[in-house]
This record gives C-alpha cells, sequence and structure tokens, in this order.
C-alpha cells in the first residue's frame, strides 16, 4: 500500500518536473519560430542582454508577451474546468457551460456589428475595449445562469446546469442573428475571435491576468480538499460536515472569475477546460491536491504550443489558437480515452 | 403504513400516469395540424385555408395557388416536422444513453462529421448543387458517428456512457476545428454558416423524399429500443443486472440517433437547440419512461420547429430569420420555467 502510494508520489513529481521541462522548451521553440525566425543562439544571448535592438524589439515587445499571455490563459483555463466538473459533478463540462464563452462572444459579435468602421472597431483603442466587452458579457451571462438556477436558498448542480444549456443557447441564439447580418470582413473576425485566438499581447494585459490569477489560484489549490468531496455528491459531501453550499458558491464564483479574465483575451478556448483536466486526471489519479497543479501546467504546455503551430503553420495568416488546440488536443486525449479505464 | 403509501404515491408520481402522456400525444397531434395548416398559408402570396385544404385533397395542377402549396409549402411544412421529429428523438436517446443531460445528437459526433464534409465539398467543388451537399453532409454524419462508436468500443473496458460522451466531445470538437480551418483557409466560412443556420426554407419535395425514408426507419428503431433505452437510463451496472446487452443498444441507439439526425442536418442544418432541450421539456411533462419520451419527443419537437419556422418568417419579411436562432428563443424561457420548476435532470 504504501508501496503504491509512493510510487503515484513519484509518478506526480516526474510528470511536473517532465511538463515544466517541455514548458520551457517549448518557449525556447515559441520564441524561436514564426515570420522573422530568430536563431536559438540569438535568442538567449538577447534574453541575457547581449541582443541587437531588431531582435530585442521582436522578443521583448511580440513573442514574450504572447507567450506569457498563453502560458497564464491555458493554466487558467484549465483550473477552471477543473473546479467546474468538481463542483457540477459533471464530467463533460468545461468553462463555456456557465455561459461565459456564448455571453462574451455575444457582446463581442455585438461589438464588432454596432461599431464596425468606426474609430472604436480599427484604432488602437479596440485592442483595449474588446477585452472589456468580452467580460462584460461572460460575467453577465454567469450571474443570470447563477441567479436563475438559485432557489430556496440552494444551487444544485444538475440546475446549474440546466439553466446552463438554456443561456448559453439563447445567447448562441443571439449570436447567430447578428452574425448572419454582418460584412464579410467582419464576419471572418468574429469566426476567428469565437473560435479562439490569442488578443492583447502587451505587458499590461500580461501583468494584469498574471496578477488576477496569482489571488485566485491559490485559494483554489487550498481548496482542492474540498473539491475532493464535492465531487462524491452532495449527500456525501454533507456528510462528512462540508457546507457545500456555501463552498460551492465560493468555488464557482473563483472559477468564473479565473475563467471570464482568460476568455476575455483569449476568445472561445473553454475545450482546453474540458480536456486538460481530463488529461491530468487520467494521468495522476482524482485527487485534486495532484491533479490540479498537473492540469494547470498541461493546459500552459498545450495552449503555448497550439499558439506556436496556429503562428507558424499558414505565416503570415494565423490560424485561431482555438482551432489548433482541438486537433492538437483531441488525438492525445482520445488516445488517453482508450488507453486508461 | 402511512409512510409506505405516500412513497408509492411519490414513486407514482415520478412516473407520470399514461394519461398526461397520452394527452400530451393528442393535443400535440392537434397543434402539429392546426400549426401546419397555419405555416402552409402564411407567406408572400395570401392563399385562403379553403385553397390550402383543397390543394391537399383535391389538387389541380392549372390552380397557380395549389402548386404554390403541392410544390413550396407543403415540403417546407412537412420538412420542418420531421427535422424537429428527429432531432428531438436523437436527442432523447443521447441522453438516455449517457445518462447525462447535456447530451445532444451534436455529441455523437453526427453534425461535426457532416459539417467536416460539407466543409470539403464547399472548398473543393465550388458550385455544387444542393442534393450532392446533402449527399456530403450524410456521409460526413455516418463517418462522425462512426469514428465516435469506434474509438468507444476499442477503448480498455468497453463502452461506457461517460467514455461515449468524452470520446464524442473530442471528435466533435476536432472535426468542427478542422472544418473552420478549412472555412478560413479557402474562404469559404460564410458559406459553411448560411448552410447550417439555412433551416428549412429552401427545401424542395425531392429533398424530402430522399431524407424521408431514413427518418421513418430512425424514429421505428427508436420506439423499439425505447424499453430498452428506460432500463439503460437507470444505470449501466442496472442494466447488466437485469440482463440486458448494453452493447448492442448502444449500438443500436447509435445508428437511430445516425440515421435520424444526419438526415435532419442534411435538410435542415444545425439546429441543436432541439435535440437538447425537447428531450428536457418532454421529461418534465411525462416522467422518465422512454416508452412515453420517444413519442411525445417526437410530437413536441416538430411543433417547436414548425412554429419556429413561422416566427422566423414573420419577423422580419421578407426576410427570414434564421430558424436556429428562434428555437432557441421560444424555446430558452419554457425550458428556464421547467427547469427551475422540478429541477429534476434525468
Amino acid at each position: 500500500m504504501t508501496n503504491t502510494l509512493s510510487k503515484n508520489e513519484a509518478k506526480y513529481k516526474f510528470l511536473m518536473i517532465m511538463t515544466f521541462a517541455l514548458i520551457i522548451v517549448a518557449v525556447l521553440i515559441s520564441i524561436n519560430a514564426g515570420y522573422m525566425k530568430i536563431p536559438i543562439a540569438d535568442v538567449i544571448a538577447t534574453l541575457f542582454g547581449y541582443g541587437n535592438p531588431q531582435n530585442e524589439l521582436t522578443i521583448f515587445e511580440f513573442r514574450l508577451p504572447r507567450i506569457f499571455m498563453a502560458l497564464l490563459v491555458g493554466l487558467g483555463i484549465s483550473i477552471s474546468g477543473a473546479i467546474l466538473q468538481g463542483i457540477s459533478q459533471n464530467p463533460l463540462a468545461d468553462p463555456g457551460i456557465l455561459g461565459i464563452n456564448s455571453g462574451a462572444g455575444f457582446t463581442v459579435v455585438l461589438y464588432m456589428f454596432f461599431f464596425q468602421g468606426t474609430v472604436f472597431m480599427t484604432g488602437w483603442l479596440s485592442i483595449f475595449i474588446m477585452p472589456f466587452a468580452a467580460l462584460i458579457g461572460g460575467f453577465t451571462a454567469a450571474f443570470l445562469i447563477y441567479i436563475l438556477s438559485w432557489k430556496n436558498g440552494r444551487v444544485t448542480p444538475v440546475r446549474l446546469i440546466l439553466v446552463g444549456i438554456g443561456i448559453n443557447a439563447a445567447f448562441g441564439a443571439g449570436l447567430t442573428i447578428f452574425q448572419m447580418k454582418m460584412e464579410p470582413i467582419n464576419f471572418m473576425k468574429a469566426i476567428v475571435w469565437l473560435s479562439g485566438s490569442i488578443w492583447g499581447t502587451n505587458w499590461t494585459f500580461v501583468w494584469m491576468i498574471f496578477l488576477w490569477l496569482v489571488v485566485l489560484i491559490p485559494l483554489v489549490l487550498y481548496k482542492s480538499r474540498v473539491l475532493d468531496v464535492l465531487k462524491l455528491g452532495d449527500s456525501i459531501a454533507i456528510g462528512v460536515g462540508a457546507n457545500i453550499e456555501k463552498e460551492r458558491r465560493f468555488l464557482l464564483f473563483i472559477s468564473v472569475a479565473i475563467a471570464g479574465v482568460c476568455v476575455s483575451v483569449g476568445g472561445g478556448i473553454t475545450f482546453l477546460g474540458l480536456i486538460a483536466p481530463h488529461m491530468a486526471r487520467r494521468l495522476v489519479g482524482a485527487s485534486h491536491s495532484k491533479m490540479l497543479p498537473l492540469s494547470a501546467l498541461l493546459g500552459a504546455l498545450l495552449l503555448l504550443l497550439a499558439d506556436t503551430l496556429g503562428r507558424v503553420i499558414l505565416a503570415p495568416m494565423e490560424l485561431p489558437v482555438g482551432i489548433v488546440i482541438s486537433v492538437l488536443g483531441a488525438p492525445y486525449f482520445i488516445y488517453l480515452l482508450i488507453k486508461t479505464t | 403504513m402511512n409512510t409506505k403509501s405516500k412513497n408509492l404515491k411519490k414513486t407514482t408520481k415520478e412516473f407520470k400516469n399514461p394519461f398526461t402522456s397520452s394527452a400530451v400525444i393528442i393535443i400535440g397531434i392537434v397543434l402539429l395540424g392546426l400549426s401546419m395548416i397555419v405555416s402552409i398559408n402564411f407567406g408572400a402570396s395570401n392563399l385562403s385555408y379553403q385553397d390550402v385544404l383543397k390543394a391537399i385533397f383535391h389538387f389541380d395542377p392549372d390552380n397557380s395557388s395549389h402548386v404554390i402549396i403541392r410544390e413550396l409549402r407543403l415540403p417546407r411544412a412537412i420538412a420542418a416536422i420531421c427535422v424537429g421529429a428527429a432531432l428531438a428523438v436523437s436527442g432523447a436517446i443521447m441522453q438516455g444513453m449517457t445518462r447525462n443531460p447535456l447530451a445532444s445528437p451534436s455529441i455523437m459526433g453526427v453534425t461535426s462529421g457532416s459539417s467536416f464534409l460539407i466543409a470539403i465539398a464547399l472548398a473543393a467543388l465550388p458550385g455544387i448543387s444542393y442534393l450532392g451537399l446533402m449527399m456530403f453532409s450524410f456521409v460526413g454524419a455516418g463517418l462522425g458517428a462512426g469514428l465516435v462508436f469506434g474509438i468507444s468500443a476499442m477503448a480498455k473496458g468497453g463502452v461506457t456512457p461517460v467514455k461515449l460522451a468524452l470520446v464524442g466531445s473530442a471528435i466533435t470538437s476536432l472535426l468542427s476545428s478542422l472544418s473552420t480551418a478549412i472555412g478560413i483557409k479557402f474562404n469559404v466560412s460564410k458559406d459553411i454558416s448560411y448552410w447550417y443556420a439555412g433551416g428549412v426554407s429552401s427545401i424542395q419535395p425531392q429533398h424530402i423524399l430522399f431524407a424521408i425514408p431514413f427518418i421513418v426507419v430512425g424514429l421505428i428503431l427508436a420506439l423499439i429500443l425505447s424499453r430498452s433505452i428506460s432500463v439503460l437510463s437507470l444505470g449501466e451496472d442496472v442494466a447488466k443486472g437485469l440482463g440486458q446487452r448494453t452493447v448492442y443498444i448502444q449500438f443500436f441507439g447509435t445508428i437511430a440517433v445516425l440515421l435520424l439526425t444526419g438526415a435532419a442536418v442534411s435538410i435542415a442544418g444545425m439546429i441543436g437547440f432541439v435535440g437538447l432541450v425537447i428531450p428536457h421539456i418532454t421529461r418534465f411533462l411525462v416522467g422518465v419512461d422512454y416508452r412515453w419520451i420517444i413519442p411525445c419527443s417526437a410530437i413536441l419537437g416538430g411543433i417547436l420547429l414548425i412554429t419556429a419556422d413561422i416566427v422566423g418568417r414573420m419577423v422580419n419579411p421578407p426576410f427570414e430569420t434564421p430558424v436556429s436562432a428562434i428555437t432557441a428563443l421560444i424555446g430558452v424561457p419554457f425550458f428556464l420555467y421547467l427547469a427551475r420548476k422540478e429541477g429534476r435532470g434525468l
């Protein structure tokens, strides 16, 4: 028994170190790759302050913010997905069920529709306004879903999911109506946003998201035992003395806060929130204290790889990262599903 | 004693009596007939209700309004009902089989498979005919469902509901991403979206004749399976304990979903909401017995879609609002009301 336990422990440590090492390799590759290739030696020289000004500009102002953004968003979306799968007791849950995707998508499409061609759309301001539009939409949808599933002082997982389906469908319908009326150029923009792509890649946003996650993620890790209990079902959770209503509301709030911010700069990438927790669970088991950190690292790695590939494959055209992540993540996810029981 | 009878009452309430279910079916059929007549009557050229009835029962090929009814309006109404019924029933099968309230026909890989092949067809063969696209869509539906079921069957421990749902969402995401990528690369994404938001507006008699056999066979298969799906919806262990061969049921259930959704998607595009929500609404109304859920879902799905089609034509004439959006806007308030009232999932 202790033997298997320590074996599990060793496996977990090994996987964490491996994933971390892979992330570092991926960062180096991602700095190196792109429309303008920078040799690895130059990359390292520039990172330590010995590069030429052109490489410095490319790396510090364009590539690095985007890389950090991808890592942070990937990390956030997977943690948020893991929390949701735990509290809704549903393996199909991803941040999308809370309406964050459809709400954000709806406001972004509305914004594109009403401001197309104006200064707000084309100027530098749009970089800042778009994420905020998305954030407002995402939070509104999540808030609506929570309020509507509230009854007699309780929010049951089943009702949460059902109301989520309804609100998502309503926002999706609004989305279709406006999308069909759009000009082709904006239509393409909307499709790219909805499929997920990393937005607002400058240091201001990176810092904002970093601070946001630094506050919220430790709270989640602290609650990982509560998540373990909640996942067993309401009656058992009450039986072992968890204040399920309070805990669930708190965790839900954190999950929405994390996912909302990530979606506002990343668009529709919630598929990552579905698969990263499942991958981690199949690799190290269901205990959240191990599964959460691993799924966070896996999510960061996957999103960075997907973003890099999306930049490179059709360069100078960009493929939305959400698409690459499905093409990249789905086969591995299916492989894990086949291999493990 | 007292508590026992109370419990018994509670159980019978869970399995609502056949009275409610029969009422749903009878009222539903009447509503279907009425909305069909309204749907046929409503449109750019004014027709009287007598014309509608005459055109159906005493067809006169020289009368132009009779021709309009026979060639345009009637096919459209029939298509709306068939598509609604097919999607609702396949949604019910999916939710029963996977025991998951989030399951919908699209999760079986059917719609994404079809959109994948449609994207390929639009990119590789520009100017392809409508019937050609329908064929592609149907083949794609088969491909998607085959992949999902094949992969889940290959997995260690065989097909389980959770695995089916997970593989389904992975394949769905993979295929729809590939079709979006094709759309972006070959600049056909707006065409793809139009095809999927299309609804039943451009339907022609021969399209329906192509799809109806599949839908009829699918519905019959669903009715035959309904008993086993009720058992399966109690959980796989229970089903196995009762001596059910769950893999066969899952296999034939997949075939039924494939036939129904494949046909519906190839004539009307992606109308996801019907398959997701009608089974829930039906379950709220008639209880958890799939022998009632399946026929009632078919009727309610038909009603929802034909009403949405009528409303879509009325909102902003002469333009048509996508029927997929209207179904959601009509269905959501009702669905939310029921979800709050009962709060019971499966």
